[in-house]
């Protein structure tokens, strides 16, 4: 009984040990593209092991990121999905434009979950012989756009656009393939590809020239501005172990260090 | 109305009342036995019955629609039931959309057609059994007459339910235009491709819409006072 008294008071205990810690570090919004999400999720950790502050990490698309933080929304730290998005922030005064830089470069890769469908040069594309193809949304995704582009430049889209299924952003798509919904999608490399191999299914790599670079840049956010925790993280982006970790995940990276 | 409305605004507008009209429909068909053996039963099936369909007053939508693109999918028991059975795949059809709100909206019918079951009663069913009338007979000529409040609302509440729907076609649609693309996600399209002026003007037309259905539906159901 006479413990019950107390209980309040020792449900408090643990706040009191992990003040200490907490004092020194900061809490970081920030918003990813939905692409990025199981690579940030491994950088988040090692930066919060590295400097003890917190990522906190929203997973969207751009577009939607964009309209929200418009609107006021807490993100101190963008990663979009494309080099516009972030470009338009800093010219309409909502980020800061010297913090732009390229994180990633995105590769698309044509992808089925059956492991005999696909053909190393993605002759299938031409031949047929499958009811859906999945594509992010154009309108809303770069890596829908960059289908496109691709599509167009092996002059198949007419063909194949009547059996279009769009997702709103890269995940949804990779969701209608990995279901079996749609034979074969445009996913992000990100989502198929571990340590440099397909992990199932069968798969074609679009070369990088069939689309302009899907370059994914960074940017800090006004928000966090005043926030030294969330300048750390995006130095840490650049830093050769979140480089590894960006590279392990199927991305390219800009030729020169970009500070 | 064009240069307000694109041809792909009126399609999904078009579309959208199709599936609401096709959904409310086969509602009616499989709700009202349902609701009658509901507002009936002494059985122990009635609780967990209530349970199911009372579900998606409470799920996510985003849940449905993620069990019904893995279930529906080729590898999934219904897709290769679908299969099996001449249909092909669900997902990206509007047959997928169809099933997926006829889940959707099932407990906006079956509850109002239940109450409406519930509230007449024995009685009138006994004294028409007296005059001799079928089971049948009483159904239509009792039964269903002295429900039509019931029936009024869950036609408008099942048609009004699945115009406003969203996560579930979002997850198993693929916006296809004419197939799949309705209203809804037609409007998030618009908003995410920040072109706020053509989603304002579907979003007012969905508000008119919903307040005045809402509006129809209370003025035909005023408050009785007591007799």
């Amino acid at each position: 009984m006479k413990i019950l008294k107390h209980l309040p008071f020792l449900l408090l205990l643990p706040t009191l040990f992990g003040q200490p810690i907490r004092l020194l570090a900061d809490d970081i919004q920030v918003a990813v593209a939905a692409n990025f999400s199981a690579p940030m999720e491994l950088i988040a950790t090692e930066f919060e092991k590295a400097t003890s502050h917190r990522a906190l990490l929203t997973f969207g698309s751009t577009g939607k990121f964009y309209t929200q933080i418009q609107h006021g929304a807490p993100f101190e730290i963008l990663l979009a999905a494309d080099a516009r998005t972030p470009e338009k922030l800093v010219a309409e005064g909502a980020a800061l434009a010297d913090s732009r830089f390229t994180y990633a470069i995105g590769r698309l890769v044509l992808w089925s979950l059956n492991p005999d469908l696909v053909d190393a040069q993605g002759a299938i594309l031409a031949e047929g012989g499958f009811k859906h193809l999945a594509i992010a949304s154009p309108r809303l995704a770069p890596y829908g756009a960059a289908a496109i582009e691709t599509l167009t430049r092996l002059g198949l889209l007419e063909m194949v656009r009547s059996r279009f299924v769009q997702g709103e952003n890269i995940s949804q798509t990779y969701q209608f393939v990995a279901s079996g919904n749609a034979e074969l999608g445009f996913v992000a490399k990100s989502q198929v590809y571990t340590a440099g191999k397909l992990n199932k299914g069968s798969g074609w790599l679009v070369p990088a020239e069939l689309h302009n670079p899907i370059r994914q840049d960074a940017v800090l956010l006004n928000r966090g501005k005043d926030n030294p925790a969330a300048a750390s993280l995006m130095k840490y982006l650049t830093s050769d172990s979140a480089r590894a970790v960006i590279e392990a995940y199927g991305y390219a990276l800009p030729p020169v260090s970009p500070r | 109305m064009e240069s307000i409305l694109s041809p792909s605004d009126l399609g999904a507008i078009t579309l959208t009342l199709k599936l609401a009209s096709v959904t409310t429909l086969l509602l009616l068909l499989i709700g009202t036995p349902i609701a009658w053996w509901l507002a009936r039963t002494t059985s122990l099936w009635r609780g967990p019955v209530s349970a199911l369909v009372a579900l998606p007053l409470v799920l996510p939508p985003t849940v449905l629609g993620f069990y019904l693109l893995v279930s529906l999918g080729p590898n999934g028991p219904l897709g290769q039931l679908t299969q099996a059975l001449g249909l092909g795949l669900l997902p990206f059809t509007f047959a997928g959309l169809v099933v997926g709100s006829v889940l959707y909206s099932m407990p906006f019918v079956i509850q109002p057609l239940q109450n409406a079951f519930s509230v007449i009663g024995e009685g009138p069913l006994e004294a028409a059994a007296t005059l001799r009338a079928s089971p049948l007979d009483r159904f239509f000529t009792v039964v269903l007459p002295l429900a039509r409040p019931g029936f009024l609302t869950a036609i408008i509440l099942g048609f009004a339910h699945t115009v406003g729907e969203f996560g579930v076609v979002l997850m198993i649609g693929g916006n296809i235009p004419d197939e799949t693309r309705v209203i809804s996600v037609q409007i998030y399209d618009h908003v995410e491709a920040l072109e706020y002026t053509q989603a304002h003007w579907l979003s007012a037309g969905m508000l008119l819409f919903s307040f005045l259905v809402l509006l129809l539906l209370y003025s035909f159901n005023p408050a009785k006072p007591p007799r």
